[in-house]
């Protein structure tokens, strides 16, 4: 009996250890050597301030060429708490009606001419790359005269995006130091990043705007995720009183086993 | 009222006011439908061993399980729309814009993980007190019957949502068939029904998933059940308790499965209901084991992800069919290993069935196969590079060895002796 016992609990432990999986991987992080680790957007989907700031800033600096096509303005306005007036003032595209998806003015066919590909839908990109993955690539880009756009980026290496937010955060270039690995090509890994020219926020003020706008993407990957959290409390002590009750029926019925 | 017969008796007939309207209504609908006999002969009065434990638990909560993949999957097949097209819009519509769309989903999704966990705990206890021993052996094969149908069921499934890992998956898997000599890239084509993973084949797919494989689940399941309740359930001590009868005629051992285990097995689901219910709300994703990250992005025949691993539950057998350099052998490889199982009854010779009276030899074989099986179902998840082939080669010659030398280790063993009677102690 006690052997049993022991290899449940041996099951259950490995249960809970089961390995993590991390989005993948890009081919770059590793070139450059940054600790995408500790790199982390450490946002709150609850701090609905944060959300509807996010959502003012996914408006102003991300609409204008990538869509929400899963996400409709009425569910926005309705998740966030913003007011009809505001969100028909201040959000929506003039043409726009609430029952709409939050889709791009900007024609696919004109997105791949101008950039080589339409940009991607960011309704699920949260969810597809995990929110650090998107602080971490909206915070790495540099200055490269190299690329076509002028901009490069450390967490998505040659990507096809030009730095749009530089106008906030400014100007920066990478400074790399060459590490050299004994029997493998030496590695261009990034020292730290030099500014180049200011933009309208302080560093701490793009930071905040960052985080902000990944809260954003990361309420509107799964918008039932509040909801879903705060259910499941309710859930679970129902099935632990339940569990509690059949246990007291079970010893009831049981007594007279022997 | 008496009605007069051919032969002129008064024929009896239930009077009325004998007994309650629901009373006579069961009477009327037992002289017509077995109910009364079938609850007696499969609940009310089926003997079961006093003594199951923590392990006995894990076959009401398969059956629980199905229960809810079905009802689910009813909800779901609602709303979800087949096609190269459509498919992924729409589970997205389902997560975002259908009632309680996203609870069923996530019901469905996480259920098929805790099918796997499940079934596969529900198989280390044949294991583990030798339920798959005679006169058991039917049972354990039908049981293995429903593991296969389950495996191309969640396979299946798995594409359905049509994201990228769905459509990268099920590449990989399908082309596991071209390796068979001689027709293997026609049966692909045949599998397909297209030149590649397209349109045609995630409609087939489908029409599986909610129909076919569903009914020969449920077929193999009634067969299971009623298999186990003709030769009875084995228990921890691996004594047949049909060899000792009471006065009454009734196993000595034995209690009616009803109420006993009923209201037993409701604090199982109970309990397994709260773990469940912990994933479903809190973490559905897993981590990206139930749901994985790729999965977020529609299928791309363009991009292939970074790595592609199939779900948890057939990672023991990926990380065998990648560990050898030949792609048929490793595809032979893969079959072996699953029909392995079904040789388990003629394999082992042990005279007896329980862990607990077998010897060293045994215990150290099951040790080194749940070591092997988990071990190769961490690797499957991992990049097929250096170190972890060498393991994983490793890992899958001792999972072989424990069914290939189980003939010599279980008789050559000593055993202790089993006693006459089970053991239970009552709580």
């Amino acid at each position: 009996m006690r052997t049993e016992a022991v290899l449940a609990a041996v099951l259950l432990a490995v249960a809970a250890c089961a390995p993590q999986r991390l989005p993948a991987a890009e081919e770059g992080a590793a070139r450059f050597g940054a600790d995408w680790e500790s790199w982390r957007a450490d946002t709150n989907v609850a701090d609905l301030a944060s959300v509807q700031r996010g959502a003012r800033n996914f408006v102003s600096y991300c609409l204008g060429c990538h869509s929400l096509k899963y996400e409709r303005w009425s569910r926005l306005g309705a998740d966030l708490k913003i007011p009809g007036t505001l969100l028909e003032q201040d959000l929506m595209p003039p043409a726009a009606r609430a029952a709409d998806y939050i889709l791009t003015a900007m024609p696919a066919a004109d997105a791949e001419a101008w950039f080589g590909k339409t940009p991607p839908d960011l309704s699920l990109m949260a969810r597809a790359r995990g929110k650090n993955y998107l602080y971490q690539f909206l915070t790495t880009f540099y200055v490269d005269p190299g690329s076509q756009t002028g901009a490069n980026n450390l967490r998505l290496p040659a990507t096809a995006m030009p730095d749009v937010l530089s106008e906030l955060e400014g100007l920066k270039t990478a400074v790399f130091r060459s590490e050299a690995h004994p029997g493998a090509p030496t590695e261009q890994v990034l020292d730290h990043f030099e500014p180049l020219a200011p933009g309208r926020m302080s560093l701490a003020e793009y930071d905040g705007f960052v985080r902000d706008t990944v809260n954003f993407l990361d309420y509107v990957s799964e918008p039932t995720q509040l909801e879903r959290r705060q259910l499941g409390v309710w859930v679970v002590l129902f099935l632990l009183v339940f569990s509690w009750l059949a246990l007291l029926v079970k010893r009831e019925y049981w007594k007279d086993v022997h | 009222m008496t009605v007069k017969t051919a032969t002129g008796s008064a024929a009896a007939l239930p009077k009325a006011g004998a007994g309650s309207a629901g009373k006579r209504f069961w009477a009327w609908l037992n002289k017509r439908l077995p109910v009364d006999e079938f609850l007696a002969s499969q609940v009310t009065e089926y003997y079961a061993p006093k003594n199951f434990n923590f392990w006995y638990y894990f076959g009401s909560l398969a059956l629980v399980v199905l229960v809810l993949q079905l009802v689910t999957g009813i909800f779901l097949t609602m709303f979800y729309k087949p096609g190269e097209a459509t498919a992924f819009d729409s589970v997205q519509f389902i997560m975002r814009e259908v009632d309680w769309g996203w609870l069923i989903r996530y019901l469905h999704s996480s259920g098929a993980s805790f099918f796997f966990i499940v079934v596969y705990l529900h198989m280390f206890r044949a294991f583990l007190y030798g339920s798959y021993k005679p006169p058991r052996e039917l049972l354990w094969l039908l049981g293995m019957l429903v593991y296969l149908a389950l495996m191309a069921e969640a396979f299946m499934g798995y594409v359905l949502p049509w994201g990228n890992m769905s459509y990268w998956g099920a590449q990989v898997i399908v082309n596991v068939f071209g390796t068979i000599p001689g027709i293997g890239p026609e049966l692909v084509l045949w599998i397909r029904g297209d030149y590649g993973i397209a349109d045609a084949t995630l409609n087939r797919f489908f029409s599986l998933h909610v129909a076919a494989i569903p009914l020969a689940l449920l077929l193999l399941v009634a067969l299971h059940l009623v298999a186990l309740h003709q030769v009875g359930s084995n228990n921890p001590d691996g004594i047949e308790i049909k060899e000792k009868l009471g006065a009454d005629g009734h196993p000595l051992d034995g209690i009616p499965f009803h109420p006993y285990y009923t209201v037993k097995d409701f604090v199982g689901i109970g309990v397994f209901l709260v773990l469940f219910a912990i994933v479903v709300f809190f973490v559905p994703t897993f981590g990206g084991l139930f749901l994985e990250a790729p999965n977020f992005e529609p299928a791309n025949p363009i991009s292939t992800p970074a790595d592609i691993t199939p779900v948890w539950y057939f990672t023991p057998y990926y990380a065998m069919l990648r560990a050898v350099p030949d792609q048929r052998l490793g595809a032979l490889l893969l079959l072996l290993a699953i029909v392995a199982f079904l040789f388990l009854p003629w394999l082992d010779r042990s005279p007896v069935k329980s862990m607990r009276y077998r010897g060293w030899m045994s215990r150290s074989a099951l040790a080194i196969f749940v070591v092997s099986f988990i071990g190769l179902g961490y690797l499957g998840m991992q990049p097929a590079l250096g170190i972890y082939v060498i393991i994983a080669r490793i890992l899958a010659a001792l999972y072989f060895l424990f069914f290939l030398l189980m003939p010599f280790y279980t008789s050559l063993e000593t055993v202790k002796a089993v006693p006459e009677r089970v053991v239970y102690h009552a709580n």
